[in-house]
């Protein structure tokens, strides 16, 4: 099956980052297709290389960048969302002449084209958030 | 048609209006917060068993353990993990997350 995960909400908020990455983890284990991953609202905060959390806590970012190089993940950051907050690509950098860019691996920022195409090609659009 | 609700019936009213909107024979799924609506002997437990009567209640076991909530359940409530969660997605056409 051909799933798409929408995904409201950034990292250590509350909980919706986790279920989601555990959700498409178990989907990809039991063979089904992750079409893409559309970080949208406080969602793109999901997608900063810079986070540093505890050594002994889950590295929120670095799962996902990881997930995303095992099973080939299109991880797709909104740019307007991404603007907002501060999450920068080199080309965003290059555009709007910022001193650094801040986007994890794995991670592309792209715009809304690419959730309502998720929702017309997926069987199924899962949503996280708060 | 799946519902998901992730907020606890305590701080939000989104399970109240998923019910009011969800179909008999639908599967509603508890997770994240919502899962203190499974649990048995709160305000909220004689919502969910009435809903049991027309619909299917899910919970999400490894959130209800995270809470420490898992031998409170409600009798009759189907108990999944995430492979049971994405097994749910597969069986339903359709999935609302009530946010």
């Amino acid at each position: 099956m051909k799933l798409g995960i929408q995904i409201n909400e950034g990292p250590y908020q509350h909980q919706a980052s986790d279920t989601a990455y555990l959700f498409t983890k178990a989907a990809l284990e039991k063979g089904h297709e992750i079409f893409r991953v559309f970080f949208y609202h406080d969602g793109v905060n999901n997608g900063t290389r810079l986070t540093t959390p505890p050594q002994d806590d889950r590295n929120i970012v670095a799962r996902w960048s990881e997930l995303a190089e095992k099973y080939n993940l299109d991880l797709v950051i909104c740019v307007a969302a991404a603007q907002r907050r501060g999450i920068v690509d080199p080309d965003e950098k290059k555009r709007h002449g910022k001193d650094a860019d801040n986007i994890a691996p794995g991670f592309r920022i792209s715009g809304l084209g690419q959730l309502i195409e998720a929702g017309i090609q997926c069987d199924r659009l899962v949503v996280f958030g708060d | 048609m799946l519902h998901t609700v992730n907020k606890s019936p305590f701080e939000r009213n989104t399970l109240e209006t998923c019910l009011q909107h969800a179909k008999d024979g639908s599967t509603i799924l508890l997770i994240e917060d919502g899962v203190y609506a499974a649990t048995e002997g709160t305000r909220f437990s004689d919502t969910i068993k009435k809903a049991m009567e027309t619909k299917t209640v899910c919970a999400l076991l490894p959130d209800l353990k995270a809470r420490g909530m898992h031998e409170k359940v409600i009798e009759g409530i189907k108990l999944v993990d995430y492979a049971g969660f994405v097994d749910l997605v597969e069986q339903n056409e359709r999935v609302q997350a009530w946010l």
